[in-house]
């Protein structure tokens, strides 16, 4: 389809002839070859330098979910699951640039709010129901509490942020939420 | 003659990662027609207003060397879009095949932000402007003179804001000269690529620019929309033409990356100043293993560091310094000399210990410094020094307490927005940049802890017992704690009273008990009453945070009983000491008498006998003795709480934790447990602790920096304490967002403690041969000594004047006017803010309950349709199930979320599936 990784245009070559021009000032670019090169670094077996053909590759997600960003994070299965192509976890070179992308510090806050609906939507039904609060809680507090308590803790969040009254939270349910959170806007992270 | 101009399009402020675009133009917009491009590359550059051209050296590869391209020329024309042509070279390689190199040509483009007004001299400016840049891959010198007379270039760049701003100088400058030179440039130069300049008119520019503006407009519109990327590429194919080389591009401009250099920085700097205040790491991994209301023990240990840190400042830097430094040296006159009987036992460890001997006879107390009125050849003023000292630790000590206390009142008035408190709580919590699992584990803690907290708040506000029983148990415990109270008040009275008698009449006379009677009381009351004040508050049902306040207060009542046995008995003492100074004075003068007249008798003119000062008599100097009480009882207890620290915590968990193997019952869950972290009790040793340094802070001025030490000590020790041999209480609750409350016990203990040394400043005349007032009737005459002798007499008049009570007395009226009118405006705001909350408040629920409505509405006229559609289509089968009325509403950008029952969803990311959604709504 694109052949944007062609050996010899990319990286080398290109890359000395931008800087040459001074013509590396989009900075974006080199990032995007960074987390490239990050992504090749994952595999170096797996992945080739050679993207002209769109070489089918996945990194399986016991190799995406060792890196750094995510190694800690507990909704780690998830991300992965969300932003690859076959819903596994198993992510090609574009979901992975996807992924970052999105979890990116520069992108904006309704796409931030899309992706983390996503996220926390652990069965995929486009809502988020009880049973998905129930993973989110337990996930995020090592089942620490009570069956009691992660009960009442999702009788509250729908109660706060159920505006059509159907006991789930839609993606504008949710927007309209995140939205509002101060951690949300400060932080800038999903 | 086809012309290629390189166009960039500036960038507008609000996309600046896209400043980077390829557009290829045919000169005469010629559609269809074929063109040749050459392959060799050019780029100019122009710096600081000279046009010079540089070439681009380009890289060679070894591949490309060897080959000839096959040039192939594609031209898409999208007259719809008015998209400028492009001109699509493909190359293919001898050896492979399939790859295939692109060139393009582009046309940069100064962003036309000129007026209209200089649309003549904007075709010239253009011509200069606009640079043939070529961008060559695969390209080498010999390349570019086979294909040099081709008039095409191809045009890469990567536009610079800093290159266009230089840019701007020639066009003024030298027009001319640019002019020529790029008309000639094509040709002449000759091995190197031809930078055509091609002429537009100014309707194909706007045409140009316009088309740039759509496809950036187009990418960014792509940009914010949640495809995976395939479907981006795909959707922006099928809308305009990407070349290969574009695509790269446009992939990092649909891309977000974490570029940006400042935001990291900034990232980083927050870091630093987070790991600039003392202990916060510290404080923050306590916080989130054991809640926000032990945290607030240490956050207030910390600020009273703080405090302390001040006063030592002072006190170390404006008297015991100076006296150290430029007073007298030790042992030049008696008060800075151990007396001879006291020699012997001076440097023991016991004496020292208890502060007597030579840390007696030290800068570290009051009867060391001497009365001299200016030392040193710096003419410092001690006395005055050390008494202006001693007010303003006091008066600092309000002004801090008092406006931190204003301060947390203003942050706590604030107040924050809780409607989506669990929401936020249970999304927004995890910090997505947690790298490294210790911080992720601290971070699992916390949030669950903040849950906790929570969980019990809203437990607490859902509670609705029965209100008559409550408050029934309410007043009993109230009572039941005042007969507490006043029993071990009425105790205290006693005991103390018995303890005067028995001091009358000589204490040698009675047992250990009975001089130790006060002391075991009091010791006992203070083990044994907060016990029961816990058990009687479980009866008041409070919430947690409220019955540690009411705990507060009521030890803290108990404690003042403490506070005034502790001054009684001081109070005796220095009767006791100025009784016998008076007898030393008498004894002074027949000392002397019998010096002189055993001697030396009738001869006044023989010289003074000098007499080692160690064997001149002196008085008992009570300010010293004051001193001394206060530094050993500030070590004792210092002492009582690292030692209860050890036994109580560490020991029990220790014995707790290996004893468990062996044991016949589950010592962890069972009866002793691991102790939990007792907030009430160190608060208020923090409280009275601090009390007794602002007594005693003014005849001992080392107080200060042995708090200090303790406070540091413990922080470390207590830190540690919690960390490994405490266990989170039961409940753990949210303390509130201030620490007024233990502000608030403060002020009380600093009034309290301020009381009795202002009394003994005031109204206790000081000693006669000892501390830097000696020979003064009261201590505050250095204050009129100094403005008779140090300022001029009409200072003093004034100052007489201005102490006037005829004047005093109207200034203190006024001052306490306009605190009553302060504090009613105040109040008025105050209650006009609540108002405005309240009413706002409840036009949220008012609006979500309207929305709610409109909802339940939708979704019943929703089911109505159905059915009459399906009824509809059960009579005729042509009849289509209409569309439902609520989903054509939303027009937003962004493909629009299913609401409620509605089925207008589909997703964003699922666009092509709206049927299949749609089934899952209603299911």
């Amino acid at each position: 389809m694109y052949g944007c990784f062609a050996p010899p245009y990319f990286p080398h070559t290109i890359i000395k002839q931008l800087h040459k021009g001074n013509l590396i000032a989009n900075s974006c670019l080199s990032s995007l070859l960074r987390l490239f090169h990050r992504y090749r670094d994952l595999a170096l077996q797996l992945v080739p330098m050679d993207y002209t053909n769109q070489p089918e590759v996945r990194l399986p997600y016991e190799l995406i979910g060792s890196m750094p960003e995510l190694k800690d994070n507990p909704f780690r299965q998830r991300i992965a699951e969300v932003f690859s192509e076959d819903g596994e976890g198993n992510m090609t070179l574009d979901d992975f640039l996807d992924m970052f992308s999105v979890l990116s510090e520069m992108a904006p806050q309704d796409l931030k709010a899309y992706y983390a609906f996503k996220i926390y939507d652990f069965n995929n039904d486009d809502f988020i129901c009880k049973s998905d609060l129930e993973k989110t809680l337990n996930k995020l507090t090592c089942n620490e509490l009570t069956e009691d308590e992660v009960r009442m803790v999702c009788e509250k969040v729908i109660d706060e942020a159920d505006l059509d009254n159907d006991g789930r939270l839609s993606l504008e349910d949710f927007q309209h939420m995140i939205m509002r959170a101060p951690d949300f806007l400060r932080i800038k992270t999903i | 003659m086809p012309r290629h101009k390189l166009i960039a399009s500036e960038s507008d402020g609000k996309d600046n990662e896209f400043s980077l675009y390829y557009v290829e133009v045919e000169e005469n917009s010629q559609g269809g027609q074929e063109k040749q491009t050459t392959r060799d590359g050019k780029r100019r550059r122009e710096r600081n207003g000279e046009v010079s051209r540089r070439r681009a050296s380009e890289k060679r590869t070894t591949e490309v060397d060897t080959k000839r391209a096959e040039k192939k020329h594609e031209k898409r024309h999208k007259t719809a879009r008015k998209e400028g042509e492009k001109h699509e070279k493909r190359q293919r390689r001898k050896n492979a095949d399939e790859e295939e190199a692109e060139e393009e040509s582009n046309k940069e483009k100064k962003n036309i932000k000129n007026e209209r007004t200089k649309t003549l001299r904007r075709d010239d400016e253009k011509e200069k402007d606009v640079k043939k840049k070529r961008k060559k891959h695969v390209k080498n010198e010999e390349d570019n003179a086979n294909s040099g007379k081709t008039k095409q270039k191809d045009c890469h760049d990567m536009p610079l804001k800093e290159k266009k701003k230089k840019r701007k100088k020639p066009e003024t400058t030298s027009e001319s000269e640019s002019k020529s030179e790029s008309d000639s440039a094509p040709e002449s130069k000759d091995n190197q690529a031809v930078g055509v300049l091609g002429s537009l008119t100014p309707e194909e520019l706007e045409k140009l620019k316009e088309a740039v503006d759509e496809r950036k407009k187009l990418i960014a519109t792509m940009r914010g929309k949640p495809w995976p990327m395939k479907k981006k590429l795909v959707v922006l194919r099928s809308s305009c033409v990407l070349q290969r080389q574009e695509t790269l591009l446009i992939i990092s401009f649909l891309y977000y990356s974490n570029c940006q250099k400042w935001m990291k920085f900034q990232r980083d700097f927050e870091n630093f100043k987070t790991a600039c205040i003392p202990w916060e790491m510290k404080i923050k991994e306590i916080e989130s293993h054991f809640g926000s209301s032990v945290a607030s023990y240490f956050i207030f240990l910390r600020w009273m560091y703080g405090i302390n840190m001040i006063l030592f400042g002072l006190t170390f830097g404006l008297v015991m310094v100076p006296e150290a430094l430029m007073g007298k040296p030790y042992g030049s006159i008696p008060r800075k000399t151990v007396p001879r009987e006291e020699e012997a036992s001076a440097m023991n460890f016991a004496i020292l210990w208890d502060f007597g001997g030579y840390a007696k006879y030290s800068v570290l107390f009051y009867g060391y410094y001497n009365s001299q009125r200016a030392i040193g050849w710096l003419k410092f003023r001690l006395p005055l020094s050390y008494f202006l000292v001693g007010v303003g630790t006091v008066a600092y000590s309000y002004m801090v307490v008092i406006r931190t206390m204003a301060r947390n009142a203003n942050e706590e008035g604030g107040g924050d927005d809780t409607s989506f408190n669990f929401s936020w709580k249970t999304f927004t919590s995890w910090d997505y940049l947690i790298g490294n699992p210790e911080t992720a584990d601290n971070k699992f803690a916390s949030i669950t802890t903040s849950f906790k907290e929570a969980i019990v708040e809203e437990q607490e506000s859902r509670k609705d017992d029965n209100i008559h029983l409550t408050r029934f148990l309410r007043v009993l415990a109230n009572f039941l704690v005042l007969c507490c109270l006043a029993g071990s008040g009425y105790l205290i009275y006693f005991v103390v009273r018995r303890s005067q008698k028995f001091a009358l009449l000589g204490l040698e006379n009675y047992g250990w008990w009975e001089r130790n009677e006060v002391n075991m009381v009091m010791s006992l009351l203070g083990m044994f009453c907060p016990m029961l004040f816990d058990v009687i508050s479980t009866l008041e049902n409070y919430h947690p945070r409220v019955a540690l306040q009411w705990q507060l207060g009521r030890i803290f009542a108990l404690f003042l009983g403490n506070l005034y046995t502790f001054i009684i008995a001081l109070m005796d003492a220095i009767q006791l000491k100025r009784a016998e100074e008076e007898i030393v004075k008498k004894n002074m003068t027949i000392w002397q008498a019998n010096l002189y007249n055993g001697t030396v008798p009738d001869n006044s003119t023989a010289p003074p006998i000098t007499v080692h000062p160690a064997d001149i008599p002196r008085g008992p100097c009570w300010e010293t003795m004051v001193g001394q009480e206060f530094v050993r009882l500030i070590i004792s207890d210092t002492m009582t709480t690292y030692i209860t620290l050890l036994i109580g915590d560490f020991l029990r968990a220790v014995l707790v934790r290996f004893l468990n193997n062996c044991w016949c019952w589950d010592l962890e869950y069972g009866f002793p447990s691991y102790s939990e972290f007792d907030v009430s009790g160190n608060v208020l040793g923090l409280i009275f602790n601090q009390g007794m340094i602002w007594m005693g802070a003014f005849y001992a001025p080392c107080l200060p920096a042995l708090n200090l030490l303790r406070l540091h000590v413990s922080m470390y020790l207590q830190c540690w304490a919690v960390m490994c041999c405490n266990v989170p209480q039961e409940r753990v609750f949210k303390a509130s967002g201030s620490n007024n409350f233990y502000m608030a016990m403060l002020l009380v203990i600093l009034f309290l403690s301020t009381l009795p040394a202002i009394y003994t400043i005031v109204s206790i005349p000081p000693s006669f041969d000892c501390g830097p007032f000696s020979g003064k009737t009261r201590m505050f005459d250095v204050i009129q000594e100094t403005l008779e002798s140090d300022f001029p007499a009409w200072f003093g008049k004034m100052f007489s004047y201005a102490s006037n009570p005829g004047l005093v007395l109207p200034f203190l009226l006024l001052l306490v006017l306009a605190i009553y009118y302060l504090q009613s405006t105040s109040k008025t705001y105050k209650r006009v803010n609540m108002e405005l909350k309240k009413k706002l408040q409840t036009q949220n629920e008012e609006n979500k309950k309207k929305n709610k409505l409109a909802a339940l509405k939708a979704a019943n006229e929703l089911e109505q349709a159905r059915k009459a559609g399906e009824q509809r289509s059960s009579s005729s089968q042509h009849t289509q199930n209409s569309e439902p009325p609520v989903s054509s509403t939303h027009t937003t950008t962004r493909p629009p979320a299913s609401r409620g029952h509605t089925s207008s969803g589909h997703l964003p990311g699922h666009p092509q599936q709206p049927q299949k959604n749609s089934h899952s709504n209603r299911r």
